[in-house]
């Protein structure tokens, strides 16, 4: 590990036996292995009702009638109920946020009232005595439709024959925009090379384990509603449910215990989980609904599906000059709710070009209307469309000057002490490590070497090739990205903690934990701030009657703000122990430290007096302290990032891949990270965020695709043939690091859970390329199935 | 996806077992290991009334040599097969392949009678049957039938076996020395049905085959014993320009059809690779690894 920047001064993070850059076992590993998690899916309250619901076959219709009559007599029914009955206990919503300017959509309702939109949309709610026996009487919901054409595919939806989904709406166009910045034409003609190719990514989906799954509890008696809820985002969800069902935000609460996954699916509210809460209210009863896995592939939010023509300028030194680019994306039928399908367009046009030094940026993206099921934000928003455009931008342009994929970017990548400076598109980094992050992957793949192993391969028919990627990811974001748009998103978190009775911590924290490490994370920076032992250190996470305020986990921010709120809150709280230490030792606070939970002297080390001991005095013999001393062992703080909108971090990714040309097949040899995400708290937790992020890239890149035929039917709903990345396939991911901690906070923490998912997909497309140069093809298509790559190469 | 209701009853007998199909009919399942029944009715593709499980039937497990003859009890699972030294001994080819029947959760529960009853034309060991010449044993009403595998498979899920028949060995001839085998399928992850596979079993005399059957599979409905290229193959001295010709005319004896993973043009052609790196295997030629003309 090198580090480009040293923090000048010695922090509350480098105090003796910190925990911070360790890797410690994770608190929570023993609760998850030994099956005594608390998942949704597993909950079970007195009088609980589960809810299946019948959705739409069409992927437009009209609903002409719904006969629910001997449903509602099958055994176990509890009650049927349609969109329409649902509408009087909850509102629609409409998935906009005014800072990107025009973006439209139309009002969603819980459970569709008199057309459907996408196959899959609920058009009944079936509520009984268990999951069977709602499906057994689904099954008797008679539902007569009148089919309507249906728009599937995205190149056509802005056509004047194609039909307008939403009439009031006018047309399929839920946003553009555009940018251009610099002289991106007198760019273009001053380059000795010019590259054009079209981008085309597939529609996919993150598979969690657990899939979507609420339990939501109206007590008519508090008048309060009680959400269990797998989500990233307890307080949105809070805000949401009690806007639509007319409730103060007080009368929700909503609970998050262990997650089985989440990755941005779970970050969104989806009509279904809308529809559970207001039954739940309707009836009564504690409502459980739990998608199935036929339901997560109809429902869960899908991502990606962008087809985006990219244009590069280069000069015969290797100088890049110019990008372009011009972005199509289909979001279903409606824009998400409530952080809307327009960011992930957005984000492309904002990361497009962003490693490198060229001002020259025209940009364009447009997002359209279909009936498909709808797409938002899944992790790494937007990144791999940008990085792999941008990446095969500057791989073509390479190849058309002869020019080493490696030279290329060493000529052009931002400079590691440029630093502060902004993207094409306007952004503002910090302090990214380009160069030096360059320089350590080509250290750790022995990149000459490959090269040699390459060519001799060659010659006896072995096709491999090396892909680089490098890329600038998100993280931490302020309210730039919902908030300020009118979305009651919180970027803040808070933290309090609290010495108790015996000397051990509690910890309350708004970002939550889906199986990244939250936990774990917030333990060890309280353990190193307070100087206590990470088993004294108890954290309680997702609940909104228990926990500060904040925004949770997503959007790579849980350790970059969530984490530097909990250093602070610890840090006031160290100050209140030492001060009342101070008192009851005759001392002062500046001659006493906290180390392995028991004050002593900073002086020569020696034991003062136990935390245990300290908190005994404090709650049981306060009479023991001088008069007029009231001590405060609890401490609360909150934190955002004030100076930039975003702390962008960066790095590179490399693939080494074998191209079978006779059969198509892509074998993945080895795959190398680097990055930088600042300040590393846990290096194995960082560590496996960025491979399962790059797992994730790679199944994008040759496996996972949500398939649709041209009547908008998904026809591989189901894990048969909706193909996930699985271990055997997977190659070794070597992960090395630069460390250029933020400033914005003491932490100095950026994120690290998108970076890995962001540059997979495009190091891939390129060592394909890379392997089938003798081949004169070109491949920018992902998934690279074995039926695109044998197409390409005229085999079949 | 909750399977619909239905009754369920363990078999005591093999005669329990035929009894309860005869009374029931189609509106009975038998379940074997469940990896293909249980997931088709959870996504409710089929609802049966009621349920035979045969598993406590233990004159239907096991693996025996008789003679010149291996026989495979049809509750013999997966994990078995590929554990078996009768298997490696007398079978190699079906060891060979059911490391590439799904994963080891999966193996450690299915049968090799529920696999060919299921008769997906993408499994491999249905495949194997036609290339090894095993014949099926069916017990049903009218008394015990013995089928050839080559008549036993009739189309996608279809097989000579009726609603009241049950499967209950397989019998497969013992290599005889000399011979080998090739297998080798062309799947996106380890463990998934094949996109095309070649399971072959060959007699060699020197540098040629005194026999060849190659059994493809997810090539059309049923698996396909493709004898036209066998034929043309057998005694014959091998040369790019035989191989090219046995090539084309394995591909207008396969009948591929389109699906997500494959348009029949590439399912022909990987059929095409397979036959070439069979030979190649085989032979010990590389120089026809290439030569197919694909
Ligand atoms: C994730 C997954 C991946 C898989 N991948 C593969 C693969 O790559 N290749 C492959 O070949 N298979 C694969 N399978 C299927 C697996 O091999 C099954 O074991 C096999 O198809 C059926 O065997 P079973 O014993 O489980 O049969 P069951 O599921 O119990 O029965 C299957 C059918 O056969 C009938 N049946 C069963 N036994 C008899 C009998 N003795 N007589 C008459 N009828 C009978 C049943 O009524 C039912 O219709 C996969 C399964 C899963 C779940």
């Amino acid at each position: 590990m090198s580090s480009i920047r040293n923090p000048e001064t010695l922090s509350a993070l480098d105090r003796p036996n910190s925990y911070i850059g360790k890797t410690v076992p994770r608190p929570n590993l023993d609760r998850l292995l030994q099956g005594r998690a608390s998942y949704v899916s597993d909950m079970e309250l007195p009088r609980m009702a589960h809810v299946a619901f019948l959705r739409s076959p069409h992927a437009h219709a009209k609903i002409v009638s719904i006969d629910a009559a001997a449903a509602k007599l099958m055994p176990g029914v509890i009650a049927v109920v349609t969109g329409g009955e649902l509408a009087a206990v909850i509102t629609p919503w409409v998935g906009v946020l005014s800072h990107l300017k025009g973006l439209k959509s139309a009002p969603q309702s819980a459970i569709a009232i008199d057309r459907v939109c996408w196959q899959g949309e609920a058009v009944a709610a079936i509520v009984a005595i268990s999951r069977a026996a709602a499906e057994d009487a689904a099954e008797q919901v008679a539902v007569k439709y009148e089919e309507l054409e249906a728009v599937a595919d995205m190149r056509t939806a802005l056509d004047p024959a194609t039909p307008v989904i939403h009439s009031s709406l006018g047309d399929n166009l839920a946003f553009e925009r555009v940018h251009d910045a610099g002289a991106v034409d007198q760019a273009f003609a001053a380059s000795d090379a010019v590259v054009e190719a079209e981008f085309v990514f597939g529609r996919h989906t993150g598979v969690t384990l657990e899939p979507r799954a609420v339990v939501a509890d109206w007590n008519a008696a508090e008048a309060r509603l009680t959400i269990y809820q797998g989500t990233q985002a307890p307080h949105m969800v809070q805000n949401i449910a009690a806007l639509h069902l007319g409730l103060r935000e007080q009368q929700v609460r909503v609970v998050c215990k262990d997650v089985g996954g989440s990755f941005g699916i779970k970050v969104h509210i989806y009509a279904d989980e809308m529809a559970t809460y207001a039954l739940s209210k309707l009836l009564r009863r504690p409502i459980k609904f739990v998608a199935d896995r036929v339901e997560s592939f109809n429902t869960d939010i899908h991502a990606r599906d962008h087809c985006c023509k990219g244009k590069i300028g280069v000069k015969r030194d290797g100088t890049i000059l110019a990008f372009e680019i011009d972005d199509l994306t289909g979001i279903g039928p409606y824009s998400m709710y409530p952080r809307t399908s327009a960011i992930e367009a957005n984000q492309v046009v904002n990361l497009v070009g962003g490693p490198y030094t060229s001002k020259n940026y025209r940009a364009r993206a447009r997002v359209v209307f279909q009936n498909k099921n709808v797409m938002c934000q899944y992790r790494a928003v937007g990144h791999p469309i940008a990085c792999s455009v941008t990446e095969g931008l500057v791989d073509l342009a390479a190849m058309k000057i002869g020019m080493d994929p490696v030279e290329i970017r060493r000529r052009n990548l931002i400079a590691d002490d440029a630093y502060p400076c902004a993207s094409p598109s306007g952004l503002r980094f910090e302090q990214l490590s380009h160069q030096a992050s360059l320089t350590k992957i080509v250290e750790m793949m022995d990149y000459q070497a490959l090269r040699a192993d390459q060519a001799a391969l060659r010659k006896r028919g072995i096709h491999r090739g090396i892909g680089i990627a490098s890329f600038i990811e998100v993280t931490n974001p302020s309210a730039a990205f919902y908030g300020v748009g009118g979305a009651k998103i919180s970027s803040q978190d808070g933290v309090a903690v609290r010495l108790d009775a015996q000397g051990s911590v509690i910890c309350q924290t708004s970002i939550t934990e889906q199986g990244q490490g939250s936990e774990a994370l917030t333990a060890q920076i309280v353990g190193s701030v307070l100087g206590v032992s990470m088993d004294r250190v108890r954290v309680i996470l997702g609940d909104t009657d228990m926990t500060p305020y904040g925004g949770g986990t997503w959007a790579s921010r849980g350790a970059g703000i969530g984490g530097e709120a909990a250093l602070q809150a610890t840090k006031v709280l160290r100050k209140n122990i030492l001060d009342v230490a101070a008192v009851i030792l005759q001392s002062t606070p500046a001659e006493l430290d906290i180390v392995d939970n028991a004050v002593i002297n900073v002086s020569d080390g020696a034991f003062r007096i136990e935390l245990n001991e300290l908190a005994r005095i404090v709650y049981f013999r306060p009479d023991t302290l001088p008069p007029g001393i009231q001590p405060e062992l609890m401490a609360t703080k909150h934190f955002v990032p004030r100076e930039y909108p975003f702390a962008f971090t960066n790095g590179v990714q490399a693939a080494w891949v074998e191209v079978d040309t006779d059969t198509g097949f892509v074998k993945l040899l080895k795959h190398w990270v680097v990055e930088d995400c600042g300040t590393i708290i846990n290096p194995q937790l960082v560590d496996e965020q960025i491979r399962g992020g790059v797992v994730q890239g790679l199944g994008a890149a040759l496996f996972e695709k949500c398939i649709y035929d041209e009547r908008g039917q998904l026809t591989n709903a189901n894990l048969a043939d909706y193909l996930v990345p699985m271990s055997g396939e997977m190659p070794d991911i070597d992960v090395g690091h630069v460390v250029s901690p933020t400033k914005e906070s003491e932490l100095g923490a950026k994120g690290a859970g998108e970076a890995g998912t962001a540059g997979a997909a495009a190091a891939v497309t390129n060592a394909v390329n890379d392997a089938l140069k003798p081949f004169a093809t070109i491949i920018t298509e992902i998934p690279l199935t074995p039926q695109v790559i044998l197409t390409a190469l005229g085999r079949i | 996806m909750k399977a619909s209701a239905f009754a369920y009853a363990r078999a005591t007998s093999l005669a329990n077992a035929l009894e309860l199909l005869a009374t029931h009919g189609d509106k009975a399942k038998v379940l074997s290991g469940g990896q293909s029944l249980i997931p088709a009715m959870n996504l409710r593709l089929v609802s049966p009334e009621l349920i035979v499980d045969i598993g406590d039937l233990g004159e239907l497990r096991g693996i025996a040599v008789k003679g010149e003859t291996l026989v495979i009890g049809a509750l013999t699972r997966h994990a078995d097969l590929l554990k078996s030294s009768h298997i490696v001994k007398c079978a190699p080819l079906l060891a060979a392949a059911v490391a590439h029947v799904a994963h080891p959760a999966i193996r450690n529960r299915g049968t090799i009678g529920g696999s060919l009853a299921q008769a997906d034309p993408a499994s491999e060991l249905p495949a194997c049957m036609l290339a090894l010449g095993a014949t099926i044993v069916v017990r049903g009403k009218g008394g015990e039938r013995r089928i050839a595998a080559e008549e036993f498979f009739t189309g996608i899920y279809e097989t000579k076996l009726g609603p009241q028949d049950l499967l209950v060995a397989i019998e497969v001839p013992v290599a005889s020395p000399g011979s080998a085998h090739f297998f080798q399928e062309f799947a996106r992850r380890h463990g998934d049905y094949a996109i095309v596979g070649l399971a072959a079993q060959v007699m060699r005399q020197g540098d040629r085959f005194a026999d060849l059957r190659l059994g493809f599979f997810a090539v059309g409905d049923t698996p396909v014993l493709a004898k036209a290229a066998a034929a043309m193959l057998t005694g014959a001295a091998i040369t790019p320009e035989l191989l090219a010709e046995a090539s084309a005319a394995l591909a207008s004896e396969l009948n591929p059809h389109e699906d997500q993973q494959a348009t029949p043009a590439m399912r022909r052609h990987l059929a095409r690779v397979l036959l070439a790196r069979c030979l190649a295997t085989l032979l010990n030629r590389p120089d026809l690894q290439t030569g197919a003309g694909v």
